[in-house]
């Protein structure tokens, strides 16, 4: 087995960053009791104005202003890293959540489909950059190993023969032991594990706690290590708060685009589509704005999904300021691409139907657009209906038909038309209480129209116009 | 070089108008009505653009006209959109005159939108021909679709009344229905001789 450690180096405000459109802007990170709050993270700008991790909120205030806060948020970082761990189940069938702020994946299975190495490790790399992730990323024998090395190490690929030379050279501050136990081989004097590892093992067990030799053993693949596989969610739940009020659309779109591409991400990993889901959006004291969203056909792709959801948003009427953004989808399907023609002969830049479909009932209604089946009925207000997809199979027998047909018959506007065929009785649907006994014409009209009229059986009131034969 | 265009290939765009030749060229887009054909300069419907069709009253021949190209493309599984028509299509009767019903999709909506989603629709490059029914729609509502039309690759076709006649339309053919007696007059082609000679449907 070969293990890729994937170390999230700053995930905390990757995650924040990401839910924002300026990132020239100062962002600090801070935890901590309202009396004493301190700073976890900040981003390059903020480290411009000289405010680093470990500083007091106070004491940042008083050194630079003009910076943003967010707070450090556990919830956050956990969120973010079943998210990742999402996107990887893509490349691996065992992903492991056990070590925090990192990703592990057996990738020795994948190397058939996404390899070799150092290809499979350059798309992992271009991916997360395009999701704006900062990481590290060590491949090695063992996870314990792999995670010990991310620590120093980005980029590193080491086999059996050359793992214990590895972690020899690795500090022990470093190498992934408690901290006390750390530190009190620090005050011992030892710096590297070379030199651990040159110590008579009972004394080492006698001394320290069974943790250290476990770890020891497990670095060099001694001991081996049983992790949890992560399992992907059912559903996919996303939500983006804001700092401030919104009470524009335009504001609204870029919030909506992060959290429709992370969706996107996420059903590529499960290898579905999504069908319904719902957009919810947050308000300070009155309910949840609530945006169900509705597809014939499950999809994937960022570029429609946000379309639709633009467009329906659009119409929206907010009823006050938003503070958050929610996205839930619970309805999951298979998705099964539409296959393309090798040889496009349509335009380049054409649109598919399937996007120019769900942008048409976005905007017109979802019954605007639907296809025609013919049923095998004699009566012209039932011999067709209204579908996803048209059909049907031509009726055997019967004199001609119009191609139009009026919604309702009406009384026929002329006083002396030219009888050309009929009649033909059509007589039916005693049996469903859409009963009708007609006898039809074809008849000429004033102004040279062929226009299909029925009289009542007994030969008494008005032609009533059916259809035109146009 | 990208500048090499062949000689047919500008020709065929018939922006140059050229005498009566000897040979019609084989259509993209017959007609499906031989006389017709032969009067028209491509020996069909002009590809990728808006064809104008006037009609005296809803229901003066227009399905007789069409029919023939709509059930070409939808056998050849190509889609075909009616943007909201004035009337119901009776399946049976669309059926019987060839056209494959899986491949006819009816958009229904008012006024405003229709002339929207006739663009939308144009523009796509997703449908082989739209069909609209624009009532009340100006030049420039016009020169958008025919745009859309070339953009799209897509055959369009507006049916509008027969009064609209004498306004201009920037539409690359535009033909009149009469009803007494049945017939097609040509009113405008692109590439052309000159127009007005009609045809028995």
């Amino acid at each position: 087995m070969r293990w890729a450690c994937i170390l999230l180096t700053q995930l905390a405000l990757d995650g924040e960053l990401r839910g924002r459109a300026d990132h020239t802007q100062p962002l600090v990170l801070a935890a901590g009791p309202a009396q004493r709050r301190v700073i976890k993270a900040v981003n390059p700008a903020a480290r411009q104005l000289g405010l680093k991790p470990g500083l007091s909120l106070i004491a940042a205030q008083a050194l630079a202003s003009g910076f943003v806060m967010a707070d450090y948020d556990e919830q956050q970082i956990e969120h973010w890293q079943r998210f990742l761990a999402a996107w990887a189940y893509r490349f691996s069938s065992h992903v492991s959540l056990d070590y925090p702020r990192a990703l592990l994946l057996e990738v020795e299975s994948s190397l058939g489909l996404f390899g070799p190495w150092p290809r499979f490790e350059q798309r992992l790399r271009s991916e997360l950059t395009e999701l704006g992730f900062g990481h590290r990323i060590v491949l090695a024998p063992n996870a314990a190993a792999a995670r010990a090395l991310a620590n120093v190490h980005d980029g590193l690929v080491v086999d059996e023969h050359g793992l214990r030379r590895e972690i020899e050279r690795l500090p022990i501050s470093r190498c992934g032991l408690a901290a006390d136990s750390a530190a009190a081989l620090a005050r011992m004097g030892l710096r590297q594990v070379r030199q651990l590892l040159a110590l008579p093992r009972d004394t080492l067990a006698r001394r320290f706690p069974a943790a250290v030799l476990l770890h020891l053993d497990r670095l060099l693949g001694v001991q081996p290590q049983a992790l949890d596989c992560y399992v992907p969610a059912d559903e996919f739940e996303a939500r983006i708060e804001f700092n401030f009020e919104v009470d524009s659309h335009q504001a609204l779109l870029f919030p909506l685009r992060r959290l429709l591409s992370d969706l996107r991400v996420f059903l590529a990993g499960r290898d579905c589509g999504v069908q319904r889901f719902t957009l919810s959006l947050q308000h300070r004291k009155l309910d949840d704005t609530r945006l169900p969203i509705g597809l014939l056909a499950p999809e994937r792709d960022a570029q429609l999904l946000f379309e639709v959801t633009r467009s329906r948003l659009e119409q929206l009427q907010l009823p006050g300021p938003v503070l958050a953004l929610r996205l839930q989808a619970s309805d999951l399907p298979a998705f099964v691409p539409q296959p393309k023609q090798l040889f496009v002969e349509r335009p380049q830049q054409s649109q598919p139907w399937e996007q120019l479909r769900e942008r048409l009932r976005a905007r017109l209604g979802d019954q605007a657009v639907y296809g025609l089946v013919a049923v095998a009925d004699h009566r012209p207000e039932c011999s067709w209906r209204a579908d996803r997809q048209g059909g049907g199979e031509p009726v055997p027998g019967g004199g001609p038909r119009p191609g139009w047909l009026l919604p309702e018959s009406q009384p026929l506007n002329d006083l002396l038309p030219e009888l050309l065929a009929g009649p033909e009785r059509i007589e039916s649907g005693w049996w469903d209480a859409g009963d009708l006994r007609r006898d039809y014409y074809l008849v000429r009209t004033r102004d040279g129209r062929l226009a299909w009229v029925w009289q009542a059986v007994d030969g008494s009131g008005p032609f009533m116009l059916q259809g035109w034969f146009a | 070089m990208s500048a090499v265009v062949s000689i047919d290939a500008l020709l065929r765009q018939q922006r140059v108008w050229k005498g009566r030749g000897e040979s019609v060229p084989v259509a993209i887009h017959p007609t499906g009505h031989l006389a017709l054909d032969q009067l028209l300069p491509g020996g069909g419907w002009p590809e990728s653009a808006l064809s104008e069709i006037l009609l005296a009253a809803p229901g003066a021949g227009e399905l007789q006209l069409l029919w023939p190209t709509l059930a070409r493309l939808t056998r050849a599984g190509e889609r075909v959109v009616l943007v909201a028509p004035p009337c119901i299509p009776y399946a049976p009767a669309w059926l019987a005159a060839g056209v494959d019903l899986r491949w006819l999709l009816v958009i229904d909506t008012e006024e405003r939108e229709a002339l929207w989603a006739a663009e939308q629709c144009l523009r796509s490059g997703s449908c082989a021909a739209v069909l609209c029914w624009p009532q009340r729609i100006d030049d420039r509502g016009l020169r958008r679709l025919q745009l859309a039309a070339a953009t799209g690759q897509t055959l369009g076709f507006a049916c509008r009344p027969l009064r609209e006649a004498v306004n201009s339309s920037p539409a690359a053919l535009r033909l009149a229905l009469d009803c007494h007696p049945r017939q097609v007059r040509l009113l405008k082609c692109r590439g052309a001789l000159q127009p007005g000679q009609a045809v028995a449907l």
